[in-house]
């Protein structure tokens, strides 16, 4: 076939796709860019009142307001929290999971499925029961009933934090495990017969040679950590008492369809989605590293 | 005896893990004195479906149910259907844009979609005016917003499963007269099966948990609503239907587990594909 019959049916192939992304994720995006410029509240969205170009505006109010720099710390310090943890908890097991027999693996990585594939909403509810003040079977097991974990902001956090590692520390482990597993028998073979102790394989053998996947499961945990919705709004009912235990992406939700501040909540989106394009960068020169070619 | 030990603690682990879902169900069949009792057991007597059937009737978690299965199935449909075209042309042709092309679908990927819900709620309103069955407060809208989240993925994965199947193949099947749309969905597409199920399961999964997008779209119509946000209307302060609560989340949670269940080999082996590919 010639080369322009090649672009053509190629073309016809990707249409419905160019579409569908055009439409719903590029277009939105220019969109929420454009929305964040603009004094967009209630009254606009109505028609009540006249579009004013705010140009900076939104950016300004919000740089300038005490909440905003305190709902970024604690959106940086509860991914931070979340993504140690899911790593330590991951690679731990995936290490466990190669030192016992097959059967002991399989229960293991049963129940992590489990927990992988509960939805974020149905997750929630059942850590919120289990640690109910007055019928949760934690505080029974305890002895401290009718003490309320979502009450104070700090165990809220805690009791959220503990749920997203519960739910994402499963692919860690799972990936972990495969490229332990990988690595060929006779490098760790080599390493013995030089006397090499196991600490001392783990460290310089084994480590190194796992860095490339350490480093792609870290940065997908960042970036899944760091746009947690669901856990945060459900189990704290929607961003805590007065807001306390708000994250960037509740904030911007509440911002935006609690207060009318259309405008103000993309903006926020805009700062949240250039923070994760960082991310991503370091993100695509890690993939670059490890091996995947375009 | 030392992997002894650690096989006791890899099992307790595993326990403490699944603990979570066993309530689920435990509490999903206790009678209702036993959910708020002030001293929970974890285990039952008088296991009753009384949860379940509140649950259903009272709180109409069928309707919601099948609500959220539709535009699952739809969602998976119409992805393997885009994604499968769209794959084989950035695989099987050359042309001077794909580059571009692949770098813009990777970074899109990036993108939080949570960002987007303003653009996208007033994109869906002005649809509405036009289309009533794609636009806010009907299902349509969040079929569209899923398929979108779940394209770039899905092509992006689907690519290597393509690129795997030989040109040859596409060479013999046009000697042997077959027309260019046979080849594709006679040959190629059962083909590439493997790859389309690991794609299907994760838009499956991206659609039916989805709560942002059904809190902010769905506003007014009750009976759109879909599974994750009826669960949220059970939970009322100080008076939670606990065991209605578990029982619905056990019926939103199984399709999942044991679609997980069934497909984790294939979903392994798909995504080893795509990275090899």
């Amino acid at each position: 076939m010639t080369a322009k019959g090649q672009g053509r049916t190629a073309f016809a192939y990707l249409t419905p796709a160019l579409l569908v992304l055009g439409g719903l994720l590029a277009y939105p995006i220019y969109q929420l860019v454009l929305i964040s410029l603009y004094d967009y509240g209630q009254e606009q969205v109505s028609g009540g009142a006249p579009l004013t170009f705010l140009g900076l505006g939104n950016y300004q109010k919000l740089l300038g307001e005490q909440q905003f720099w305190t709902v970024l710390g604690q959106t940086v310090a509860f991914a931070a929290v979340c993504v140690v943890g899911t790593l330590i908890v991951g690679a731990f097991l995936a290490i466990l999971a190669t030192r016992v027999r097959t059967w002991v693996r399989m229960t293991l990585f049963l129940a992590a499925l489990g927990a992988w594939s509960t939805p974020a909403v149905a997750g929630s509810t059942i850590w919120l029961f289990l640690f109910d003040a007055n019928f949760g079977f934690v505080n029974e097991v305890l002895g401290i009933q009718g003490f309320s974990w979502t009450f104070d902001k700090w165990t809220a956090f805690g009791l959220v934090a503990a749920q997203v590692i519960w739910c994402s520390f499963p692919f860690v482990m799972v990936t972990l495990y495969a490229g332990i597993k990988a690595i060929p028998g006779e490098v760790l073979e080599a390493a013995a017969l030089d006397g090499a102790s196991a600490f001392r394989t783990a460290w310089s053998v084994t480590l190194p040679l796992l860095r490339p996947i350490i480093l792609v499961v870290t940065i997908q945990s960042i970036i899944w950590d760091f746009k947690v919705f669901t856990q945060i709004y459900v189990m704290t009912n929607g961003g805590g008492i007065a807001g306390r235990n708000l994250v960037l992406n509740v904030y911007a939700y509440q911002q935006a369809f609690a207060a009318s501040e259309y405008g103000l909540g993309a903006a926020i989106g805009v700062v949240m989605t250039v923070l994760l394009l960082v991310i991503t960068l370091f993100y695509l020169r890690a993939l670059r590293r490890s091996g995947e070619v375009l | 005896m030392r992997r002894w030990i650690t096989e006791a603690v890899v099992l307790v682990i595993a326990a403490v893990v699944a603990f979570p879902l066993f309530w689920m169900v435990l509490s999903a069949f206790k009678p209702e004195d036993e959910i708020i009792s002030a001293d929970p057991v974890p285990w039952t007597t008088r296991p009753t479906l009384d949860s379940f059937t509140r649950a259903l009737t009272v709180a109409n978690f069928g309707r919601y149910f099948m609500n959220s299965v539709i535009v699952a199935l739809i969602v998976v449909a119409l992805s393997i259907l885009i994604s499968f075209l769209a794959a084989t042309a950035l695989t099987r042709f050359r042309f001077r844009s794909r580059t571009t092309l692949l770098i813009m679908l990777l970074v899109v990927q990036m993108v939080p979609v949570e960002a987007l819900t303003v653009p996208l709620f007033f994109l869906m309103r002005s649809v509405g005016d036009n289309v009533p069955a794609f636009g806010l407060n009907h299902l349509g809208s969040l079929v569209l917003v899923h398929l979108a989240f779940s394209l770039p993925f899905a092509i992006w994965m689907l690519r290597g499963f393509v690129a795997a199947v030989p040109v040859e193949l596409e060479e013999a099947a046009t000697l042997d007269g077959a027309s260019r749309f046979r080849f594709l969905w006679q040959v190629l597409f059962p083909l590439v099966a493997p790859g389309l199920v690991a794609t299907s399961v994760l838009s499956f999964i991206h659609a039916w948990n989805d709560f942002l997008f059904a809190k902010t779209f769905i506003i007014s119509a009750v009976e759109n609503q879909t599974l994750p946000l009826a669960l949220q209307v059970f939970v009322k302060p100080d008076q939670n239907d606990w065991g209605a609560i578990m029982a619905g989340s056990t019926l939103m949670t199984i399709p999942v587990l044991i679609f997980f269940l069934f497909v984790q080999r294939r979903l392994v082996s798909g995504l080893a594909g795509a990275v090899k590919g």
